[in-house]
């Protein structure tokens, strides 16, 4: 995995594979509510899980395996995703999203510790297949409401809701 | 086919198509996925309840080799259902500045977080004292505050509410500190009796039986201690009754006075 981080104008690459299909990624300073100060190490764990769960969300709706979503994804995300990938292949079809650019911003950390949650203006491709025939592609840009909260290991995403921009 | 720009959660709403024949209708986002069979030429009915989860979907109709598509946005049902209460602590020191926060996410019946902004009520309310109480407008879908614990210690409720829904938690609070921590002692044949005065945390509030009190006694270059927890809100112990001996008391961090045996107090 690749990721392209664009911060403060700097570009940092994770070099972690090819760059080819990876999403640029722009993460913004965050405007917190909350009387918890926040690390740059847990914003910067924040930021990679979320975008590490994009890439099971891809790999999950497109070929239809909700198991795919559970190292990444709990509670009523979870929960609504694999529904939907449930629907999916009773209908026969499946979903390819290509994420193409985030925008992150990190905009609530609760005084606990336990939930974090953020914003992402996204911009992505998504295309509905019958087995191997397109349907429909669309160009999406939405904005995502996301709230994660701390497993084991790692941050996963328990609300993952685009809303109006 | 025409879409609406967006609908509600869990609302009724026809899609308007035109043509003829049969094709099939679906719509497809990252949490729900629907198909209708159509006549084009008639308009689609989704009904009330079928299309529910918030977010960006693609409608397509397919009719035969040819399909048109666009896209629909279905947003959260505006009253909320649920409230996501996150309250912390559940057991706190009384007197403690902003010493309890809770959060709040306001999700809808079908558990989409509603975004648009909306008053949370927070209330804290004791066995004694005046209640306290705010109000946070959300943003983004969640609303936070920080609230002082009591002066006397008991079960209070923390109850927030939002669009006439309510989620109570319960707090413990307990005493803090012991507070002016003294000892006094007596002589008891070969030994010394020992004993705390009350213990009080600093709103005077009796420290729970079992807290440990430590007393430590030096004489001569030795040091005697012992952890005594507390009874019936005193602490107390036998020490050997050493002419000159320094003994001195603490609870926790909290230090407390100190004596010293045959040279006075």
């Amino acid at each position: 995995m690749s990721l392209r981080i664009l911060a403060a104008g700097c570009v940092l690459l994770f070099a972690t594979g090819a760059l080819a299909d990876q999403p640029s990624v722009q993460v913004q300073p965050p405007d917190l509510q909350g009387s918890r100060p926040l690390e740059k190490q847990t914003a910067a764990a924040v930021v990679r899980d979320y975008l590490e769960s994009w890439q099971k969300f891809r790999a999950a709706l497109d070929q239809n395996q909700a198991a795919l979503l559970d190292p990444d994804f709990v509670g009523t995300a979870r929960t609504k995703l694999a529904s939907a990938i449930g629907e999916q292949a009773k209908l026969g079809i499946h979903t390819h999203y290509q994420d193409e650019s985030h925008k992150l911003q990190i905009v609530f950390y609760s005084p606990d510790g336990l939930s974090i949650q953020m914003i992402d203006n996204v911009e992505y491709d998504q295309q509905v297949l019958d087995r191997d025939r397109v349907l429909a592609t669309q160009h999406v840009k939405t904005r995502y409401v996301v709230v994660m909260t701390p497993a084991e290991v790692r941050w996963k995403v328990r609300v993952f809701e685009a809303t109006p921009e | 086919m025409t879409l609406p720009q967006t609908v509600t959660a869990g609302s009724a709403f026809s899609v308007p198509t035109s043509g003829s024949g049969p094709a099939v209708l679906y719509i497809v986002g990252p949490d729900q996925a629907l198909r209708r069979d159509v006549q084009l030429g008639n308009p689609v009915s989704i009904a009330a309840g079928d299309l529910y989860n918030a977010g960006e979907y693609l409608a397509i109709i397919v009719a035969g080799s040819s399909s048109s598509s666009g896209e629909l946005e279905v947003t959260p049902a505006p009253h909320p259902d649920t409230l996501s209460f996150l309250a912390t602590p559940s057991r706190v020191p009384v007197g403690l500045h902003n010493g309890i926060n809770g959060a709040v996410y306001v999700f809808d019946a079908y558990h989409n977080l509603i975004v648009t902004p909306m008053p949370v009520s927070f209330e804290l309310s004791g066995s004694s004292g005046p209640s306290q109480a705010r109000t946070i407008t959300t943003s983004h879908g969640v609303a936070w505050t920080e609230i002082d614990s009591a002066s006397k210690q008991g079960s209070a409720k923390f109850i927030a509410q939002a669009g006439g829904i309510a989620t109570t938690r319960v707090i413990d609070e307990v005493p803090g500190d012991p507070c002016g921590l003294t000892i006094s002692a007596q002589p008891d044949g070969a030994k010394l009796r020992v004993q705390t005065a009350l213990v009080r945390d600093c709103s005077g509030n009796p420290i729970p039986d079992g807290t440990i009190v430590t007393f430590t006694e030096n004489y001569n270059g030795a040091q005697t201690t012992a952890d005594v927890p507390i009874k019936k809100d005193i602490a107390q112990i036998d020490m050997p009754a050493y002419s000159g001996a320094t003994i001195s008391v603490a609870s926790g961090v909290v230090a407390g006075n100190e004596i010293r045996w045959g040279g006075g107090r």
